[in-house]
């Protein structure tokens, strides 16, 4: 059996680990990515509650979390198809319109 | 995901990572979100990705060499993060063991609570994915974006 701690600092590696490729990388598809990391750690995390509560509402969280980051990833493409058609790049360091 | 060059590669890796997060969360006695998640993430959102890729990639535009101190800051702040995020867990981390078999940790008790005690936040999501769905046909769509 493993003890819940271990996913918990699994769960907090992961969410690290998309931070630190959110600001490392530069193009939006893999922040994107990065975006689904975090989010899959927040999963791991209340999956984690869940199991050592006893409860099952953890779970339908994750159902939810997974439902909106779906529905994110569906639009930040489409968003991204979009930049990609008016600026022919993907790096957000070309998304410069609004610097002062 | 961070060290690879190639775009179409780490998305490869990525659909590893949720593959095996799945897994993770077979461990973890929620056999359907284990489903769920080897379903939606690293089958459908991963194929969505590889075919945004397939759209947009092109050779040239890979990463710049001059990147260093972004990269170093981002180190910084994520090595931070995780210092104190396991700080803050620290207190709680050995109270919580395995409470033993979950009494109702099965698919039927997932379902029945989904579609009574959380009936209205299913169909606010339900909601949601339908306004995605068609914000993102008419964000792609060709010819409505102006010049």
């Amino acid at each position: 059996m493993i003890p819940g701690s271990y996913f918990l600092v699994l769960s907090f590696v992961l969410f690290a680990l998309g931070v630190a490729a959110f600001f490392i990388k530069r193009d939006l598809i893999t922040m994107f990515m990065a975006v689904e990391v975090m989010l899959n750690s927040a999963n791991l995390a209340f999956l984690t509650f869940a199991k050592s509560s006893s409860a099952l509402d953890g779970q339908v969280i994750v159902f939810f979390v997974i439902t909106v980051a779906a529905a994110e990833a569906a639009v930040g493409l489409a968003i991204v198809l979009v930049v990609f058609r008016q600026k022919k790049s993907i790096r957000c360091d070309d998304l410069d319109l609004m610097k002062g | 995901m961070i060290v690879s060059k190639d775009r179409a590669s780490s998305v490869l890796f990525l659909v590893l990572a949720f593959a095996a997060l799945g897994g993770v969360f077979g461990l973890l006695d929620a056999p359907f979100v284990a489903a769920v998640q080897v379903l939606v993430y690293a089958g459908a959102i991963m194929v969505l990705f590889i075919f945004v890729i397939m759209m947009v990639d092109r050779r040239n535009d890979r990463e710049p060499k001059k990147k260093n101190l972004a990269s170093i800051f981002a180190g910084i702040l994520a090595v931070g993060l995780l210092i104190e995020l396991l700080l803050a867990a620290r207190e709680m981390v050995p109270g919580m063991g395995n409470a033993g078999p979950a009494g109702s940790a099965d698919t039927a008790g997932l379902g029945s609570l989904l579609f009574e005690k959380y009936l209205y936040h299913l169909e606010i999501a339900s909601i949601l994915i339908l306004a995605a769905l068609m914000g993102a046909i008419s964000l792609a769509r060709k010819g409505t974006m102006p010049k």
